[in-house]
């Protein structure tokens, strides 16, 4: 049977939402947004901030939406003369004590205040000769300043540590107007998630020291991506100013991470920026490495699968796609191939508040994806089989010394990368292509769970992702054969995937089933 | 009795008729003037008539809401298999009232008796007492009570005998007014910041600890007993007025009468008699102005309203204010209004608990701007600011500090709106404000 539903009209427009649902998400089913700052889908709501106050008719007082469930044959006033009202009034008070220093401050252009403000505050204040509430800036965290003077008092931050982190180190201090943030004298706000609080800060009184007075909000092009972090797959933004990656956010997705990314993800990004990468195809030619068109680079690479003989080691990085990682083993099929994918390991960090979110060991976002597409050798196993190698196809593997020394000694080498190795001696091409940042692709999470990741960043110089140049080196193989012009179309032709589509995946991924015989 | 002053024939003493009695305070003393018969009694009671008994006299709560008291007994659940919890608030911290004191002080068997009465009715067992933090002398006295009621079997596992456990536990309160709000109390007893919690949920539903609770005052639960001995019809008897309003209040007087104490009167007593007779009237020379008749929060009532209104909920309702409390705050001539009500709302801003936006901001707004027309800095537009931001304040939080900040700049502004222009006009001179 169907989850009971309730039927009731929101500014005019009649919706049919499941019974229990807060008045602020069934106004969202009606297209209306409820102004508000304390409620926050992921947290529980407290009702404070009086923002999302609403009429709903033959009730005595205005209720707040974001703690007031749906009722059968409501009818919701939320643009009302006396509801507007009331939110400029709140507003009225929420500026009181807020410094207006915008100019200056990094939550500009993304600021809550600022939006509901411009929407339907009042352009004046009656709050005239008095100065505002001063308290000192606070070193809050590795990567967190409080400024007390523009907080809110939301206690989105308070909550998230309570009831997410479920590592209460803030809470509300003094009373009145005098309130704010505070922190446990004996501790910082250094958990591994901590990071979330400057996400969830309506305007900005918490930051980060890391993008303080980085850029300006409007200056910031945003791109859906995947954190290349680890098998979780949280879902991320990436932001970039002229082209640079200036920070990491979480973007939601409630069946992956919520709203939220940890901290180690989130500072994840300077190797984006690398300036010295490898920006053109080498080819080894009379004892040396020389630049060619990727045509050259190309048939180089056809020229040499097609030239080897015995066995070939597939080494592939830990951030490569599926993309790239299928049409490596499609362009080495039929060979004896032994495929492994680097995966560095780390701490764990769960999120308590949340079930299944968690920093993972493994920092391999397309570890599954990897096993999946048959990649699935052990790492320590593959590189043994180095010095027998008739070929070792290197995909922007990251490798420690011993394990370059080992490839220097190998006897063929091409070596598709973002970086120059010059650990790895001779080999006989090096191959320019793009990171997860520079490219269309899909990893796969520990769930199984296809996501896709766009280009957030131009790629430097002749860099391409790594599928079109394997796909392009395959179709050399035979006339009939025809390389994919997109990563959607080189994603729709692998076959492990079941004939998904990018499309199919959208922007919240699919889970797709295991093969049999895919532990 | 109008303690500390000696008996008034005005008066009905029930509750008080051992103020000033110090062997009441005692076991021994208490049950020599008939104490905890009426818990005798009640032991012998089903929940259900104990109920019914409470609801029959009328007793409505003392606290200020003037809820009926047996109905909200009746709102607990039955064999719902969870721990019921008796809550009863003492954070007396209303400016003005002082009547829950001189029980605690006087009569604290009375009150435990209550207590014990209270949770018969309601199927708990455990009553947490939460205490004023300023009512450190009160505090000593009710918890020496509780000792010796443990000592003479008369609380914990077997209580009087009756193979029945009650439990009475005193909590002591760190001094914030919010902590009267009775979820504010329940977060305050669980050990957390005391915070007004939204409701729904309900005490009845999910108070203390997050099981069904009930919270009563202490005036409500002194008088149980007096209802268990003498009957509901006895005490809904007690009424000169409303049938609605019944039994005897405890109203403390302060302010500019000759005695200012705590006296107990049958409801609907006319409030001049209480102010002029009881009282002793006003000092030489000096005429009524105003009375806040009902702990700070309620309006403010001139003298002319006063005249002929009785004291019991329906009367000072029609009047243009509410009994409140009891708390009654006299005011002669000689009242600057425009100070005392900068006083009031000085008081609520300090006592904000800070999560509802209209309240952290509006009540220190708003005692800022009758700190500036006290000091001859305000402007003709200010007192039209002033209602407007007490009616941004007024239904919009979760508690209702928020509105009691607003309700005497409200009906301060209306009433004495010439003492605000002399104000602004230049025609008074500026009142001294510290700070």
């Amino acid at each position: 049977m169907a989850d009971p539903t309730v039927r009731l009209t929101i500014d005019g427009t009649s919706v049919e939402v499941p019974k229990g649902t807060m008045l602020i998400e069934a106004a969202k089913q009606a297209g209306v947004v409820v102004p508000h700052y304390c409620y926050h889908p992921s947290l529980p709501s407290p009702a404070v901030c009086r923002m999302c106050l609403v009429e709903v008719e033959k009730l005595p007082k205005m209720v707040p939406a974001c703690v007031t469930p749906a009722g059968d044959g409501q009818v919701v006033h939320v643009h009302s003369p006396a509801a507007q009202k009331a939110r400029e009034g709140v507003l009225e008070f929420l500026l009181i004590n807020h410094p207006l220093d915008c100019p200056i401050c990094d939550q500009a252009g993304e600021c809550e205040l600022q939006d509901f403000v411009f929407q339907e505050g009042q352009a004046g204040t009656r709050y005239a000769d008095y100065p505002k509430r001063y308290n000192p800036v606070e070193d809050f965290g590795p990567d967190v300043l409080y400024i007390p003077n523009r907080c809110i008092l939301c206690t989105r931050c308070v909550r998230f540590m309570d009831h997410v982190a479920e590592t209460p180190v803030l809470t509300v201090a003094e009373r009145g107007d005098r309130a704010f943030i505070g922190i446990d004298p004996a501790h910082r706000l250094d958990h591994p998630w901590s990071g979330n609080v400057v996400d969830l800060c309506p305007v900005g009184s918490l930051v980060s020291k890391d993008f303080l007075h980085k850029a300006r909000a409007w200056d910031l092009d945003k791109t859906a991506s995947i954190c290349p972090g680890c098998t979780q797959g949280c879902n991320i933004m990436i932001d970039t100013r002229d082209d640079v990656v200036v920070r990491l956010r979480p973007r939601p997705n409630l069946d992956v991470n919520r709203h939220f990314m940890c901290d180690t993800g989130r500072a994840d990004y300077r190797w984006m920026n690398r300036g010295d990468r490898q920006e053109t195809p080498l080819v080894a030619r009379e004892g040396a490495l020389h630049p060619v068109e990727w045509d050259a680079a190309i048939a180089t690479l056809a020229r040499e699968v097609e030239a080897t003989a015995g066995r070939t080691v597939l080494l592939v990085g830990r951030r490569s796609s599926c993309e790239a990682i299928g049409w490596a083993m499609r362009l080495l099929e039929g060979r004896d191939v032994l495929a492994t994918m680097a995966v560095p390991m780390g701490d764990t960090a769960p999120l308590a508040g949340i079930p299944d979110l968690a920093l993972r060991a493994e920092r391999a976002p397309n570890l599954e994806g990897a096993r999946r597409l048959g990649a699935s050798a052990r790492w320590v196993d593959a590189l043994e089989m180095v010095p027998e190698a008739d070929l070792v196809l290197m995909l922007d593997a990251e490798l420690s010394d011993a394990d370059a020394a080992t490839i220097a000694g190998a006897a063929r080498v091409i070596h598709l990368t973002t970086v120059a190795d010059p650990r790895l001696g001779r080999p006989l091409a090096v191959l320019p292509v793009t990171t997860m940042a520079e490219e269309t692709g899909v990893f796969v999470n520990r769930d199984g769970r296809a996501q896709r990741f766009l280009p957030a960043r131009t790629p430097p110089g002749m860099a391409r992702p790594a599928w079109s140049v394997l796909a392009a080196a395959w179709a050399e193989g035979a006339p009939e054969r025809r390389a994919p012009s997109t990563a959607a179309e080189a994603f729709a032709m692998l076959e492990p995937f079941g004939g998904l589509t990018h499309r199919d995946l959208g922007f919240g991924g699919r889970t797709v089933p295991a093969p049999a015989g895919v532990a | 009795m109008g303690w500390p002053h000696p008996i008034h024939p005005g008066e009905t003493p029930v509750l008080s008729t051992h103020f000033g009695d110090p062997e009441a305070r005692t076991h021994a003393g208490w049950v020599a003037r008939g104490g905890y018969a009426a818990l005798r009694q009640a032991l012998a009671m089903t929940p259900e008539a104990i109920v019914e008994e409470v609801k029959a006299s009328g007793l409505r709560g003392r606290g200020g809401a003037g809820f009926p008291t047996g109905m909200k007994w009746s709102f607990m659940p039955k064999d719902d298999g969870k721990p019921h919890y008796l809550c009863c608030n003492a954070d007396e911290s209303e400016p003005g009232t002082f009547k829950d004191r001189e029980i605690l002080r006087w009569t604290p068997h009375a009150l435990i008796e209550g207590c014990a009465i209270a949770c018969l009715g309601i199927r708990a067992e455990t009553c947490y007492i939460f205490v004023r933090g300023e009512y450190t002398e009160p505090a000593d006295i009710l918890e020496a009570a509780v000792a010796e009621a443990y000592a003479a079997g008369t609380l914990g596992a077997d209580a009087l005998g009756s193979g029945r456990r009650l439990d009475v536990i005193v909590h002591r309160g760190a001094g914030a007014y919010i902590c009267g709000e009775e979820t504010a109390l329940m977060n305050a007893i669980e050990g957390k910041r005391g915070n007004p919690r939204i409701k729904p949920p309900f005490p009845a539903v999910a108070g203390l600890f997050g099981m069904p609770t009930t919270i009563n005052n202490v005036e409500t639960l002194a008088a149980v007993p007096h209802i268990l001995v003498r009957g509901a019809a006895w005490y809904a008897g007690l009424s000169r007025s409303s049938p609605k309003s019944t039994g005897t209040k405890l109203i403390s007087v302060c302010g500019h009468v000759r005695r200012p104490g705590t006296y107990e009167i049958t409801m609907g007593l006319p409030m001049d008699e209480l102010i002029f007779d009881l009282c002793g009237g006003m000092h030489d020379g000096r005429s009524l102005k105003a009375v806040i008749p009902g702990g700070s929060s309620v309006p403010i009532l001139t003298a002319a309203e006063v005249a002929g209104c009785p004291t019991d909920y329906e009367g000072i309702a029609a009047a243009g204010s509410l009994l409140g409390s009891g708390g009654m705050i006299v005011m002669d001539d000689s009242t600057d209004m425009v100070f005392q009500i900068m006083r009031l709302a000085r008081f609520y801003a300090h006592e904000s608990c800070a999560q509802c936006t209209n309240c952290r901001e509006g009540t220190a707004w708003t005692t800022r701007i009758l700190e500036r027309i006290l000091r001859g800095e305000g402007s003709p537009s200010d007192l039209d600011l002033l209602l407007d931001i007490a009616d941004n304040m007024t239904g919009r939080t979760i508690c209702v500090l928020s509105d009691s900040c607003a309700t005497p700049v409200i009906s301060g502004i209306r009433k004495f709106r010439g003492e605000f222009d002399a104000y602004l006009s230049g025609d008074r001179a500026p009142a001294l404000v510290e700070a």
